[in-house]
């Protein structure tokens, strides 16, 4: 092979074929992170030595003739929030700081059995919670198209490590937006799943009902393969629809001829013109290929963002309630038990996580419930009865990713609701358990990438992916940005 | 639940401290008997090494989910069917609250919609106690506060905490208020306690933890509205809990006596002082902040599954005292048939009786001789029979028939005859008897004059002597029968 395979799909068959060797695919990824990873911070910790080790193992059983599997060789980047067998599991915190998983997580022991290498675990918004990475208890990410700006979040790590080039595909978690922002602001393409379709065993929880990995990766192509090769049911996730992998890399070739895309007539407002621009010429791209533009409203959307303040807090405040100093992780000594737990979670948790802690054991409290979380799973369920009614005229939504584009590090990082805001538009997918992902279509007048999020009803990831793929046709061979 | 909520049974009155009705319910923790835990597959193993028997779930680990046990479901479907409840679809909360046995920070348990409601349990006098609910949750893991005084973790120098009971499987029963003395509140946790091992719930021991019993008491005047109740917990066997229940219901009547009120708290049984101490009052009760367990899915096991389990049940506890008292015409809820059906031998009796051989006196020597033997006694039925046949049959007095039975059930079986043959319990005829009462009249006439002048007392003479005279052998009541004939 005379070009040097760059994306997974590409690198797989190289390595299956014995044309390329996994450990030369690994090492000029390892020699990118090398030149660039002190401007970008994508990581928390690079496992180059472990990496090489199973690169190797890759290659021998090329050389004996057996197949590593369809991701042979392809590096990839782990959120710091799936668990690794051995290998340190911060969640960017200092609460987990030096715990050692004693397993993988299931979407980490799929990969290794597919074949792929993990270069690292990539830095986030501590616990997830954030979109500019800044919440990171060990600094923040930057945006490789401009390290003065923010990577987004909370998967930053993991879009930055895409758009940097340290690994053809990365791995993410999606609670509020944490894929599809990132992978918007960095300019690449970021999936969350249906709710279910992805093990959530070994992933570090923030929100329960909400969070789903998926992945990074620089075309629409890579996602698929990623996704294909994550999904399917695992007994140890209650959550896991019992169903095999999703079929998706056979429908990226369909035209999108004769599709529904629906437009939101009734959508939030205040998105940067620029972004808005780059909505309107996704919808002009797909209906000059053939498909059909219909008008939806979905009025509940607009109290999204304030529902899933309260669900993802709630749930959250349950969730870290385990980081208590008494079996793993940090230890602040005191005199007694209660003295101990605060002193720990004092000193081991961020601003932003006390704060949504805070928030989220307030709403469940006694007194409280019925007016804060009670009401907020109300509207979850108006907001999945609206996509409910839009689903019956359209067969993908296509939105705005986040509302504007990567912004300058520090700029929102004192203001959280301004933060918050990022999500408005990602938020309602996850409220209602349904599959999205941003594809990047364009940049701004700044040339800062923007994304477009195509979202589609449960399971609706095939429809989703034909027209992700249709708008990277129409991007490629316009010539704007390959 | 507000006291004006609470529906109690009627007090018939039969049971006042003092001139105050006792009012209790009870929560009873059981430990299902499953191999594995509630949401792992760790072993659900008591009394071994600590902390073997953990892995990502019970330890709580990040990242780490519960996978429901189908057979911990099972399990608690039997108990809410032999306890005549409603089985119905069912969810699963979080209970959350700080404590360092606790690993997640929160309990999984089932809060508005348990899998069993609204059933009873039927005490052997015929007093049906209600069951509001019986619901799955896991247990914590176990402290030892080293260090201190009393084992409590107040003042100790550090505690250990094992994990293997983490996660273990319980299903927590908790009855209506429909108890009205101490000894209803001990017949409902013996009763409770058989209906468990029946169904092969529980090995349901209360002094090794698998069976735990809290009490909610509280006192009030006949008729007049509930008093404030307090739950007494760290009971740990049936006498205690009498004890505990009668301690607190006199320490709530003493301050009611001396006008002060009744503070609603929770407290401590303390076996050493025969008293109960303040654990925590309500204002210290923790928020516990229930919201449906995001992890789980809604539990619905179906009409078909619960029918399956139903059919499946074996006999209860009831129905066997029932079946036997029947068989025996012993009272079904006299001792005899009570502590028989209760060390699961009645079985055995009836198959003493299919052998040939008299039901009641099979119920009194099983009730007798065999308090160690199990639901399974080593003893053969037909053996039994046999030596039964043999004093029905007048060739053994009753005490020589106990003397044949210990032997019987030391060898685990035997043959009846030859044991009294080598102990030379010959038979006695009637006759020879006869023989023996007709020598001793002779032999005391005063006696048998004030005998048959309705002296009861000059018997005793005769039947010294005839005994004498016996050797022993003879049946005390063939000769008593023999002197009433002979006395016209």
């Amino acid at each position: 092979m005379s070009a040097t395979p760059s994306t997974a799909f590409e690198i797989a068959a190289a390595v299956r074929a014995g044309s390329v060797r996994a450990i030369d695919v690994l090492e000029a990824h390892l020699g990118r992170i090398a030149a660039r990873e002190t401007d970008i911070h994508a990581f928390n910790l690079v496992t180059a030595d472990e990496a090489r080790a199973a690169a190797t193992r890759i290659d021998d059983m090329v050389a004996a003739g057996r197949d590593p599997g369809p991701l042979a060789g392809v590096p990839i980047a782990l959120k710091d929030n799936m668990c690794t067998r051995g290998v340190p599991t911060t969640c960017s915190s200092r609460i987990l700081e030096g715990w050692k998983p004693p397993y993988d997580a299931t979407v980490v022991s799929r990969l290794a059995e597919m074949g792929a290498v993990s270069v690292g675990k990539t830095n986030l918004d501590e616990f997830a919670m954030g979109s500019s990475t800044e919440n990171s208890a060990f600094g923040v990410t930057l945006n490789p198209r401009d390290t003065s700006r923010v990577a987004g979040g909370s998967s930053g790590g993991s879009a930055a490590a895409v758009a940097a080039a340290f690994a053809p595909v990365s791995l993410g978690s999606d609670t509020g937006g944490s894929i599809r922002q990132p992978a918007a602001l960095c300019g690449v393409v970021g999936v969350k799943p249906t709710y279910g379709t992805v093990s959530r065993y070994g992933l570090v929880a923030f929100a329960s009902s909400l969070d789903q990995i998926g992945p990074f990766s620089v075309d629409v192509r890579d996602s698929a393969l990623i996704l294909e090769s994550i999904s399917g049911h695992d007994a140890l996730d209650s959550t896991s629809i019992p169903q095999g992998p999703l079929d998706l890399l056979s429908v990226l070739d369909h035209d999108v001829k004769g599709m529904r895309i629906g437009r939101i007539t009734d959508m939030p407002e205040g998105a940067d013109p620029d972004v808005l621009g780059r909505l309107e010429a996704a919808f002009d791209a797909l209906r000059a290929a053939g498909a059909t533009i219909v008008d939806v409203e979905l009025p509940s959307l607009k109290y999204g963002l304030t529902a899933y303040y309260l669900i993802a807090p709630a749930e959250a405040s349950s969730n870290l309630a385990r980081y208590d100093g008494v079996r793993y992780g940090c230890r602040v000594d005191a005199v007694d038990t209660n003295s101990m737990y605060m002193a720990t979670r004092a000193a081991g948790f961020g601003d932003e996580v006390k704060r949504r802690i805070m928030l989220g054991t307030y709403a469940l409290s006694a007194g409280y419930y019925d007016a804060y979380y009670g009401k907020a799973l109300k509207v979850r369920r108006l907001i999945s009865d609206d996509f409910a009614r839009a689903y019956g005229k359209a067969d993908v939504l296509l939105t705005p990713t986040s509302p504007i584009p990567a912004f300058k590090v520090g700029e929102k990082a004192d203001d959280p609701l301004s933060m918050y805001l990022c999500d408005v538009y990602t938020i309602p997918t996850n409220l209602a358990g349904h599959p999205a992902m941003s594809v990047p279509f364009g940049d701004s007048r700044d040339g800062l990438p923007i994304g477009v999020q195509v979202m589609a009803s449960t399971l609706g990831e095939q429809p989703m992916f034909k027209v992700a793929s249709a708008l990277e046709r129409h991007m490629n061979s316009s010539g704007v940005r390959s | 639940m507000s006291p004006a909520e609470i529906v109690v049974a009627p007090n018939d009155g039969s049971y006042l401290i003092d001139g105050y009705e006792l009012v209790c319910g009870l929560e009873v923790h059981v430990e299902l008997a499953t191999a594995t835990k509630l949401f792992s597959a760790s072993a659900n193993r008591f009394g071994d090494e600590p902390n073997t028997h953990i892995d990502p779930v019970t330890l709580g680990l990040p990242g780490a989910l519960p996978v429901l046990n189908r057979h911990a479901v099972e399990l608690a479907m039997r108990i809410g069917l032999a306890l005549n409840c409603t089985v119905q679809p069912s969810t699963f909360h979080r209970k959350n609250y700080f404590y360092p046995d606790m690993p997640k920070a929160y309990q999984i348990s089932q809060y508005d919609q348990p899998i069993n409601v609204d059933g009873w349990l039927e005490l052997p006098g015929g007093k049906r106690i209600g069951v509001e609910r019986a619901h799955l949750e896991e247990d914590t893991g176990k402290s030892t506060h080293v260090g201190g005084t009393g084992g409590r973790i107040h003042g100790s120098d550090h505690s250990l905490i094992d994990f293997n009971r983490a996660g273990v499987p319980l299903v927590e029963i908790v009855g209506r208020p429909d108890i009205a003395s101490p000894d209803e509140a001990k017949q409902y946790v013996t009763e409770l306690r058989q209906i468990l091992v029946a169904v092969g719930a529980s090995d349901a021991k209360m002094e090794e933890g698998s069976m735990r019993c809290d009490a909610n008491v509280s006192v009030r005047k006949p008729g007049a509205p509930l008093g404030t109740r307090c739950e007494i917990k760290n009971v740990n066997s049936v006498r205690s809990l009498g004890r505990a229940i009668e301690y607190e219901a006199r320490r709530q009547i003493a301050l009611i006596e001396a006008g002060e009120s009744i503070r609603q708290e929770t407290r401590h049984w303390d076996e050493t002082d025969g008293r109960t101490h303040t654990l925590r009052t309500k204002e210290d009760a923790d928020d516990y902040r229930y919201f449906l367990e995001p992890d789980l899915v809604p539990l619905d096991p179906g009409a078909e599954w619960i029918e399956a389990v139903r059919a499946a049940l074996p006999m209860l506890p009831r129905e066997r005292r029932l079946r036997l008292s029947q068989a025996t015409g012993a009272p079904a809820d006299g001792e005899a048939v009570m502590v028989v059906v209760e060390r699961g031998q009645d079985d055995y009796v009836l198959a003493v009786a299919e052998s040939g051989a008299d039901v009641a006196r099979a119920l009194v020597h099983v009730k007798e001789a065999y308090a160690e033997q199990g639901a399974r006694p080593s003893v053969p039925a037909a053996d039994l029979a046999r030596m039964i046949v043999m004093e029905t049959s007048g060739k053994l007095t009753s005490t020589q028939a106990k003397t044949v039975l210990a032997e019987l059930v030391a060898n685990g079986g035997g043959d009846a005859e030859a044991i009294a043959a080598a102990k030379g319990f010959e038979a006695m005829d009637l006759t020879a008897l006869e023989a023996i009462v007709d020598g001793a009249i002779a032999a005391q006439p005063d006696a048998w004059a004030k005998y048959c002048a309705g002296e009861e007392k000059a018997m005793g003479a005769l039947v010294g002597a005839i005994m004498k005279a016996s050797k022993g052998k003879a049946d005390g009541k063939a000769v008593t029968a023999l002197l009433q004939s002979k006395r016209g």
